[in-house]
């Protein structure tokens, strides 16, 4: 990834709204920009502009489907990102430091 | 494609010749795609497998070839040779954009409750990470530890005890 297209993925991940739009799409591709706006305070205006860059960073790709255009997260740009810094040997690490966190998150939760 | 649930895209510094190639040339796939190889004559109605770079030739997933348009765009059926029934659709696009192409993989058509949709989330964007750092780089990334190969291999087991 070129350093211009790689700005423009952090700059997009850098807002909660955006992440939370990311999140409404990992769980649900596929969704109109009317289904996006549900359960968000923001306006659709706001809601536009934030799509606009998410897709301007490719976290985002679009289809038309009669009038509608349907939403879905792309994570080949994030997958990138993660390949260029987590090296081959690294990542069985990361991955049980990882693991070992969500496991003590879950007692928490558990206790609580 | 009626239903697409997974649309992944990467942008590569390439030429369409040369992802064309990437997908439907065999000593071209293994090389990215955790050593499978992608084998057709890529005519519409042919048959296509993804299938392992060994001595036993097993297969992993494979199906029909729906469309196919040479340095444009190519239509698959995908499923495992063990669950046949539990078939779905892949759509290749390839597009020039100035001095970078656009490859977008769209997977869906999924049947209800498919297994295979839960493997494949996941894979695409290893494949495609791979796909675009061998194109631009020359060199691959590992992908093999992908759930769907992990299972493929559990299959060949079981198929084989």
């Amino acid at each position: 990834m070129v350093v211009a297209e790689e700005d423009k993925v952090f700059k997009a991940l850098a807002d909660a709204s955006r992440r939370q739009l990311l999140d409404r799409l990992r769980t649900k591709g596929g969704l109109t920009l009317g289904e996006l706006c549900q359960k968000h305070d923001m306006s659709r205006q706001a809601v536009t502009k934030h799509l606009g860059l998410l897709e301007a960073a490719n976290l985002v790709v679009t289809v038309k489907q009669g009038r509608e255009k349907l939403h879905y997260l792309n994570p080949v740009p994030i997958h990138e990102i993660y390949m260029r810094w987590i090296g081959k040997f690294e990542r069985s690490q990361v991955q049980a430091l990882f693991n070992l966190k969500q496991a003590l998150h879950q007692n928490d939760y558990d206790k609580s | 494609m009626t239903n697409p649930e997974f649309i992944y895209t990467t942008y590569i510094r390439t030429t369409p010749e040369k992802v064309w190639n990437a997908i439907t040339n065999p000593e071209f796939t293994r090389q990215y795609w955790g050593g499978y190889e992608n084998v057709s004559d890529w005519k519409p109605g042919s048959k296509w497998a993804h299938v392992a770079n060994d001595a036993a030739r097993s297969v992993m997933v494979g199906g029909k070839v729906e469309e196919s348009v040479p340095l444009k765009r190519l239509v698959l059926t995908w499923a495992s040779p063990s669950n046949e029934a539990d078939v779905s659709r892949v759509t290749f696009e390839i597009e020039a954009i100035e001095d970078m192409v656009r490859l977008n993989v769209i997977h869906g058509d999924f049947k209800p409750g498919s297994d295979m949709k839960e493997k494949i989330s996941g894979g695409w964007p290893r494949v495609l990470s791979s796909l675009k750092s061998l194109l631009e780089t020359g060199a691959a990334l590992k992908v093999m530890s992908c759930k769907t190969c992990a299972s493929a291999g559990a299959a060949k087991l079981e198929a084989a005890a």
